[in-house]
């Protein structure tokens, strides 16, 4: 064992690697929930970014169309949940299980000839002169262009929620869809665009694993990030910097068990490969022992306006 | 201006007639719909859904081999969808069978192996129980913490399926580990081992434990939901919760049994799939049985005898999907998205249960 192998500068800097994925589908999905809609399909909608960004980068080369495209098959997917649950009144609980059901099977569907196959990855960006600056220069400003996009996400998110009136609609939709319909905003319409966003983020997220972490195409390569995207919406308070937080610990907390697995930490691999989901689940039991503040009052119901 | 216009109007309670026709039409709109995809993949739709439904049943060369895999597939996913029904009707969202199902494998699998090679015939009833218990255990994770701090037990028991696969692949390379196996993963294999193995009971009919078991559940779960006080108070907690507080309905206890319940059902079908299908603990002998029961549970309106005919449809497309994927290339991937599909129209169609559409002439 010889901890002195794990070099703090490059554990921080690699933190925000592992984060970002983790990160984005959770920024979406707290923006879903804050209009009232519970989206449990998270995992469906990542994977399928993953793959369709892997196989658009594939092709072309330019990842940056990668994103893009997972982007936009995030959102169709999640155009599908939208439907079903806004205009058909189908359960949330139940339509989203379906919607990371049908996005795994779709995922390795479409990902089976790409299985093995090299991507071109995005290009780490050096931020001249900021990226000189020792210890902070290579943790913060030496990244590829994606962790700074997902971050401005954030600050977006946070913007909009709090000082605009489009965040102030969507707010009041989610807390009382009854009283929001009442004032004449369009209910589902305001959700159907909350969900599209959560599932545009959620590609984005699937495919920043699929071309800048690991890059290569595996089936069923989200291993669960989609469902730790919503124990961190919930451990946010969904709030977009407690977000923020939430998933860069925990990006944390992976890219720690994987250097202590490299460095031969006596703990066998098992114990490590099980700690970020064990973590999550401690994490979840002390939020709920401060009761679930903030959580959007018509978070999950049905709206069903009778006129 | 007046123009036509569609509202939905909920109906005072759902429809029957549609809770029964509506799991048909979405198999219907299904097979449909998946014929239009394996189209799309470059196969003869009608070929294709022949494959996957008929030929498993009737194909003069094929229909001997897999009519037997149709309990041997449907038994693990009756099981878990009966335990999970009951704590969906109730709101209790337990989606992480899969890992109960693993846990009550790694336990019964344990205790059979404790005891090799002896033969005595209290083996197997005793790896019945630590199954059962194995996985009524995992699930109390999640029911406690909920109870006790009220944490969210849908995103719990799910973390808990990759706690429980990290825990599974730990004993197949260690504790469980067969030790004649040259090193290789996996334990020893139950078939060399009578009294543990969870055999075909009538031959050619693919009838094992888990199957009596099964239908053993269906049955209790009927008389529990139609005959039993705590059956009532699962379907009143589910649709009036304010009212089943009234009604003295202890919702702390209702959590843990119908989570205990799941687990324990969940548990017991990996034990008897470990010890006789699959036939050893290995990395990934699971297949996802716990996720595909979730939709067994939807498709059977979480009653009782459709989770029964339910189970059986869905482990027809498991034989019929091994069987297209065999003669026709389809790739197995599409079997997983045509359930998934099936669980979007069931649904979808679900409004047509709760709601009536009604055409009216509307001032715009």
């Amino acid at each position: 064992m010889d901890l002195s192998q794990i070099n703090p500068i490059l554990l921080i800097a690699s933190l925000m690697v592992a984060a970002t994925p983790i990160l984005l589908a959770a920024i979406g999905e707290a923006v879903v929930e804050k209009a009232g809609v519970l989206n449990l399909g998270v995992e469906g909608m990542m994977i399928t970014g993953a793959v369709v960004g892997f196989a658009i980068t594939v092709n072309t080369d330019a990842p940056a169309l990668g994103f893009v495209g997972a982007a936009i098959a995030g959102a169709a997917l999640s155009m599908l949940f939208g439907i079903l649950t806004q205009y058909l009144l189908s359960n949330q609980v139940a339509t989203g299980l379906g919607l990371t059901l049908f996005g795994l099977g779709l995922s390795s569907l479409i990902g089976k000839p790409y299985e093995g196959m090299k991507v071109t990855t995005l290009a780490k960006m050096e931020i001249p002169l900021l990226s000189d600056i020792p210890v902070l220069g290579p943790i913060l400003f030496k990244h590829d262009p994606m962790i700074y996009v997902s971050l401005m996400i954030i600050a977006g998110t946070w913007y909009v929620l709090k000082h605009t009136r489009a965040g102030l609609i969507l707010r009041g939709v989610g807390e009382n869809h009854d009283a929001a319909h009442a004032l004449g905003y369009k209910v589902i319409r305001v959700r159907l665009m909350a969900i599209a966003f959560g599932g545009a983020c959620a590609g984005m997220g699937g495919a920043y694993i699929s071309l800048v972490r690991v890059p290569q195409w595996v089936d069923g390569m989200t291993a669960g990030a989609g469902w730790i995207a919503l124990a961190i919406v919930v451990f946010a308070s969904w709030r977009p910097w407690r977000v923020l937080l939430g998933a860069y610990l925990f990006g944390g907390i992976t890219v720690l068990q994987l250097n202590l697995q490299a460095a031969g930490v006596p703990v066998p691999v098992e114990v490590l490969a099980m700690s970020p989901y064990v973590i999550t689940i401690v994490v979840l039991v002390i939020i709920s022992l401060k009761g679930n503040h903030g959580a959007p009052g018509a978070l999950g119901k049905i709206f069903h306006a009778t006129h | 201006m007046i123009r036509p216009s569609l509202i939905l109007e909920k109906r005072p309670s759902p429809s029957r007639f549609w809770a029964t026709t509506t799991p048909v039409l979405a198999v219907i709109a299904t097979m449909i719909a998946g014929g239009i995809m394996f189209w799309a993949l470059g196969k003869d739709p009608i070929e294709s859904i022949r494959t996957i439904f008929w030929d498993p049943l009737f194909h003069e060369t094929f229909g001997p081999y897999s009519r037997p895999q149709l309990l041997v597939k449907a038994a693990p996913l009756i099981l878990i969808a009966i335990g999970l029904s009951l704590g969906f009707r109730a709101g209790v969202w337990n989606i992480g069978a899969e890992g109960q199902y693993i846990m009550g494998a790694i336990c019964g699998a344990a205790v059979g192996l404790a005891f090799y090679p002896t033969e005595n015939i209290l083996i197997f009833p005793a790896m019945i129980l630590a199954g059962a218990f194995g996985g009524w255990a995992w699930a109390m994770i999640p029911g406690l913490l909920k109870t006790r701090f009220g944490t969210n037990e849908i995103l719990v028991s799910l973390m808990l399926v990759y706690v429980a696969e990290a825990a599974l692949a730990s004993v197949s390379q260690g504790l469980l580990q067969n030790p004649d196996g040259m090193g290789f993963p996996g334990s020893r294999n139950f078939r060399d081992f009578p009294a543990a193995y969870n055999t075909e009971l009538i031959t050619g009919t693919g009838m094992h434990w888990g199957v009596v078991f099964a239908f053993i559940a269906v049955i209790f779960a009927y008389v529990l939901l139609t005959r039993h006080m705590l059956g009532f108070h699962v379907r009143l907690t589910g649709q009036a919760p304010r009212a089943a507080r009234f009604a003295g309905v202890n919702p702390t206890r209702l959590v843990l049994f119908c989570l205990g319940i799941s687990g324990a059902l969940a548990g017991m079908a990996g034990m008897f799939e470990v010890s006789g299908p699959a036939g050893q603990v290995t990395i990934d002998f699971n297949s996802g049985y716990g996720f595909t029961a979730i939709i067994v549970a939807f498709l059977g309106r979480l009653h009782p005898i459709g989770i029964l005919l339910a189970g059986l449809l869905m482990a027809l497309t498991y034989i019929g999907g091994e069987l297209a994927q065999l003669m026709l290339g389809l790739p197995a991937a599409a079997i997983q998205m045509f359930q998934g599909m099936l669980m979007f129209f069931l649904l979808a169609m679900d409004m047509l249960t709760n709601y009536r559409i009604r055409f009216t002439l509307k001032n715009a």
